[in-house]
């Protein structure tokens, strides 16, 4: 197994925060990981993405350019990305703030209204877990328990106390995420 | 701290080696892409657990004489920087490959010429291994692929610089320094005691015994004759490097019609582009370079007969094609493939110019 991710979105919106969970629990769950972030002049202000790849085999580069599933959080990163999924890949979005929809005809589409449901729960820090649930439910690459680990490896141990509330987001991404095109 | 599984940036790493293989100081200015260093050791506080001494200095000059300084009394101190800060670091350089200080600098490359970018680059292969600075001196330079060895060749780096008392260059690049993967840490060793740095740099400045005459520490000789001597006493020393101290790895060499030559963060593109090569049905084989100096040349060479072409990947215009060009006496096909400035080539584009330019 190697799935090759590219998380991208507004600076602030947890994405390099949201790969590096996902790749500590990957780390946790015994696989081999990479996590290679934009830090470029988008990095202060504007973008920010971080691509990781999570695989049973030794890593070749951590630097790609085509990947399995694109999980994107604004229109720049639509733009900039939705060509860069292999072909029958995976491409999640959050639909807030998205004026031109996705157009491939070749890999399957999901939408997950993450932005809306977060500011409606109130919960707008963890906005990003409620995504990664959203891809997890998609492709569990990575165990329940795995994710606590990861989740207690990421974060300092003065905000264990939010772990709760972080894999409570993940379950409602679990449940908000609707397809949009499946192939 | 023991050994155990963590996932962490190559930057990070660095400064955790430097703490965990016994360092007794780090002096550093901050600059991308490598401020993580320094950023790590301030945070991780060693001056209160090892009694490492960790300093922001006014200035990349300032931090490489603090280097020349500390490390003349024998103990194992080090700096990082990137590219535009090396540069500012040359003088020092020579000075310290001059009077035979052992030392350890890292420099974790980004575009140039000049400010350039703060994108990754490895267009400082001539500096690191032609002499940055004057006169015949070279760096022992180790090329680190991955976030697990920019932390053990901080280990190995202090071996090597005091067998040979000797400056040690790690250069890596923005991509390593950057880039977060698993890595499992080593126990803790201790920094030397008074003794112990007494018995392993009895060269050094540590306090004048009645039992012996002065240890000077100079790269200053008025006398040619005995600058010549000094001089071949140098060239004795990397002709040793030469012979016990060459790294490289070797995948899929045996049967290759095809290699390519890379380090460091373009290796591992490299690496994936061998793979979809070899998906094609087309023999490629990586020959990766983990020291710069020693080159793997007759390693190199060896493995040249039986190929039909080489293809150098560098992000730069073309600097370490040279060393494989001499290595290998143009005897086969050897072409160079790059990118500048910050951008990193694809696997796709690699795989592209083996195809177009030695494989056609």
């Amino acid at each position: 197994m190697t799935e090759e991710i590219i998380i991208a979105g507004f600076g602030g919106q947890g994405v390099l925060s949201m790969g590096k969970i996902l790749a500590y629990s990957g780390v946790m769950q015994d696989k081999e990981v990479s996590w290679m972030p934009s830090y470029g002049p988008e990095m202060r202000g504007g973008t920010a993405n971080v691509s990781v790849i999570i695989s049973d085999e030794r890593i070749s580069s951590p630097i790609i350019n085509q990947f399995d599933t694109a999980i994107i959080l604004n229109q720049q990163s639509l733009d900039k990305f939705e060509h860069s999924v292999k072909p029958g890949g995976l491409l999640i979005y959050d639909p807030n703030g998205i004026t031109h929809e996705p157009t491939r005809k070749d890999i399957n589409i999901y939408k997950i209204a993450a932005t809306a449901k977060a500011q409606e729960l109130g919960i707008s820090k963890v906005f990003n877990m409620v995504v990664l649930g959203g891809f997890l439910k998609l492709k569990p690459i990575v165990d329940k328990q795995y994710i606590h680990e990861g989740l207690e490896h990421s974060l300092p141990q003065r905000h264990w106390n939010l772990i709760p509330q972080n894999e409570e987001a993940i379950e409602i991404g679990k449940s908000i995420i609707e397809p949009v095109q499946v192939l | 701290m023991a050994r155990e599984l963590k996932l962490m940036k190559g930057n990070e790493a660095i400064a955790r080696a430097m703490i965990a293989s016994g360092a007794d100081g780090y002096f550093g200015y901050p600059i991308t892409p490598q401020s993580e260093v320094m950023e790590t050791l301030m945070a991780e506080k060693p001056w209160e657990t090892t009694g490492m001494v960790v300093l922001q200095a006014e200035s990349e000059m300032a931090s490489i004489n603090m280097v020349y300084g500390g490390a003349a009394t024998g103990k194992k101190v080090a700096t990082s920087s990137s590219s535009p800060g090396i540069s500012l670091m040359q003088e020092g350089l020579t000075y310290l490959a001059g009077a035979e200080i052992p030392c350890l600098v890292v420099n974790v490359m980004r575009g140039g010429p000049g400010l350039g970018t703060i994108q990754p680059s490895q267009s400082d292969y001539f500096q690191s291994v032609k002499g940055g600075g004057h006169g015949d001196y070279q760096l022992y330079t180790l090329a680190p692929a991955s976030v697990q060895e920019m932390y053990d060749f901080v280990f190995d780096a202090w071996d090597i610089a005091f067998k040979y008392r000797n400056p040690v260059l790690i250069l890596s690049d923005g991509a390593i320094g950057q880039c977060m993967e698993k890595l499992y840490t080593r126990d803790n060793v201790a920094r030397w005691t008074e003794e112990e740095r007494r018995a392993n740099a009895p060269w050094a400045t540590w306090g004048k015994p009645a039992t012996r005459p002065h240890n000077i520490i100079t790269s200053l000789e008025l006398d040619s004759a005995r600058q010549e001597v000094f001089n071949l006493k140098l060239q004795k020393k990397y002709a040793e490097m030469k012979e016990k101290e060459v790294r490289y790895e070797m995948l899929n060499c045996e049967d290759a019609d095809y290699i390519i030559v890379a380090y460091g963060s373009s290796s591992r593109i490299a690496m994936k582009a061998m793979q979809m090569a070899r998906e094609k049905g087309i023999k490629v084989g990586l020959f990766r370079l983990i020291t710069l100096f020693p080159f793997p040349s007759k390693q190199l060479a060896e493995v040249a007969k039986r190929v039909k072409g080489i293809l150098c990947v560098e992000m730069s215009a073309g600097q370490m094609i040279e060393d494989v060009k001499l290595a290998t006496e143009c005897g086969v096909k050897t072409e160079h493939f790059g990118r500048f400035g910050g951008i990193i080539p694809t696997p796709g584009e690699v795989l592209e110019a083996l195809e177009n330019k030695i494989i056609k």
